[in-house]
């Protein structure tokens, strides 16, 4: 069998001008979605954990549907089924964002319950017997250990909900996958524009990690 | 020992009225009855040794103090404030807490902050100190328990012994009307134990109201001016620690020390 297909370098650089129009969708997807997720997470992953069945119920309900779903029917959802609902069209960024948030704040929510229940209970203890009120005793004893041990799953999900931006493209947001479905409508370099949008996905998850090492490392004594 | 002498006097006048006073109360953990009617009074200025058995109930006992356990029935009057059954106490709990200092078994040094910051967190958030003065009163604190030098390590960084009194600067640091010692020594190797010791021992020469639960029974005849018994939940004798260890009175102490007190 032989190839008549070669990598054809040229063309793969010829594309990045044009692909990187959408990196910053991308980027903006991606931050601002978990940004949002993470105040979600919190709130939600505090509310599974009350002592009160009225939030934790709620938080169950919410996790269990956005764990349950897949974010690309999430997102059809919101951006094709909530203007429906809303009798108004919804923006496509809007609902990709949005889509994140929720979908990563399910997740964000679980991973901030298990930070919180692995410290010992000794640690609240300590804080309560020494006068905190139970409120600055999260604050200032559990939130910050359960934050630094968090911050690995953290990371994952971030890495995951990065990748998962790239589903949006069928509901029309210019990002890297929008732009290179584009691009090779009229190049036909399928081969060179998909290695490309690897390698930038791999670039920016790769900055994540490395981020996240840093920070955690930072954190280490103590 | 004039020290103790004083102590047992200033006691005896604050009989009238103790700086705590369990009554009548009764803890459950599911069908376990671990607290039965018990009746106990600490006097200002007094140290008393709590000892018994594992699971007899005696860490339960001085938890309740400063609300760490919740109980079904009864009262504890902590320096004027009261405790109600079931979690009921409102805003006397916090009271209570900031008043009561407690030290733990496994320390619970909080690993993240330095060993400053450990002692003054308290201080600055609870007592509204500003970081200056937090920091001038825990100096003091860890120098008179000889960790001056290790102020801005990190509590792993530390050996048990030194763990053990950086949270006991820590609970002083609030300046307690009365401590809680929940077996101090029983995590820490035999060789930092006494360490740990000497620093309550300058502590009750200072006059601090003490409950203490402990297996350390040479320390527990050397410092307290009671000693209680509590087997099964119950109180079942009490005295000055010659008497008790001595000459008990009852077959369920005497069965006690006989095992305790062989090796």
């Amino acid at each position: 069998m032989e190839f008549n297909f070669q990598f054809d370098w040229q063309a793969a650089i010829d594309s990045l001008p044009f692909l990187l129009k959408g990196l910053p969708y991308t980027l903006l997807i991606s931050f601002a979605g978990l940004a949002i997720g993470f105040v979600v997470g919190i709130v939600f992953g505090l509310m599974r954990i009350s002592p009160t069945r009225w939030l934790r119920f709620p938080a169950v309900v919410y996790i269990e549907v956005f764990r349950g779903t897949p974010v690309l029917v999430q997102v059809l959802f919101i951006f094709y089924g909530l203007p429906t609902l809303l009798g108004g069209p919804i923006n496509a960024l809007t609902a990709g964002i949005a889509a994140i948030a929720f979908n990563a704040g399910a997740y964000i929510s679980e991973i901030v319950r298990g930070g919180v229940q692995s410290i010992e209970r000794g640690q609240r203890e300590a804080g309560l017997s020494l006068g905190l009120s139970p409120p600055q005793t999260f604050r200032y004893v559990i939130w910050p250990q359960a934050l630094r041990r968090m911050i690995p799953a953290l990371g994952n999900q971030g890495i995951v909900s990065i990748k998962d931006t790239s589903l949006f493209s069928v509901i029309g947001v210019g990002e890297l996958v929008r732009q290179g479905q584009v691009y090779i409508a009229n190049t036909f370099t399928a081969l060179e524009v998909y290695f490309m949008i690897a390698l930038l996905y791999l670039a920016i998850t790769l900055s994540l990690s490395l981020a996240l090492s840093l920070l955690e490392r930072k954190g280490l004594v103590g | 020992m004039n020290d103790r002498v004083s102590n047992q006097g200033t006691a005896q006048t604050a009989e009238a009225s103790p700086i705590v006073r369990l009554d009548r109360v009764n803890k459950h953990f599911g069908n376990l009855h671990v607290m039965k009617e018990i009746d106990l009074s600490v006097a200002q200025g007094e140290v008393v040794v709590i000892i018994g058995a594992s699971g007899s109930g005696k860490s339960t006992l001085i938890r309740c103090v400063n609300g760490l356990e919740p109980f079904q029935s009864g009262r504890i009057e902590v320096d004027g404030k009261t405790l109600m059954p079931n979690g009921a106490s409102g805003k006397s709990l916090q009271a209570v807490r900031t008043e009561v200092g407690m030290v733990f078994q496994q320390f619970n040094l909080f690993p993240h902050l330095s060993i400053r910051d450990n002692v003054t967190l308290a201080p600055r958030k609870v007592r509204g100190m500003t970081r200056q003065q937090a920091e001038v009163t825990a100096d003091k604190l860890l120098e008179r328990v000889g960790i001056s030098d290790q102020a801005d390590k990190y509590p792993t960084q530390l050996s048990g012994g030194q763990q053990q009194r950086v949270a006991l600067a820590r609970a002083l640091a609030m300046e307690p009307r009365l401590m809680l010692f929940d077996e101090p020594t029983s995590a820490l190797d035999p060789e930092m134990i006494g360490e740990v010791l000497d620093a309550m021992r300058e502590l009750v020469n200072d006059g601090m109201t003490m409950m203490i639960v402990t297996h350390e029974m040479g320390f527990a005849r050397e410092v307290a001016d009671r000693v209680v018994f509590v087997h099964e939940g119950q109180i079942v004798e009490q005295g000055p620690p010659d008497r008790l260890f001595d000459q008990p009175q009852h077959e369920r102490t005497q069965a006690f020390l006989s095992r305790v007190l062989k090796h």
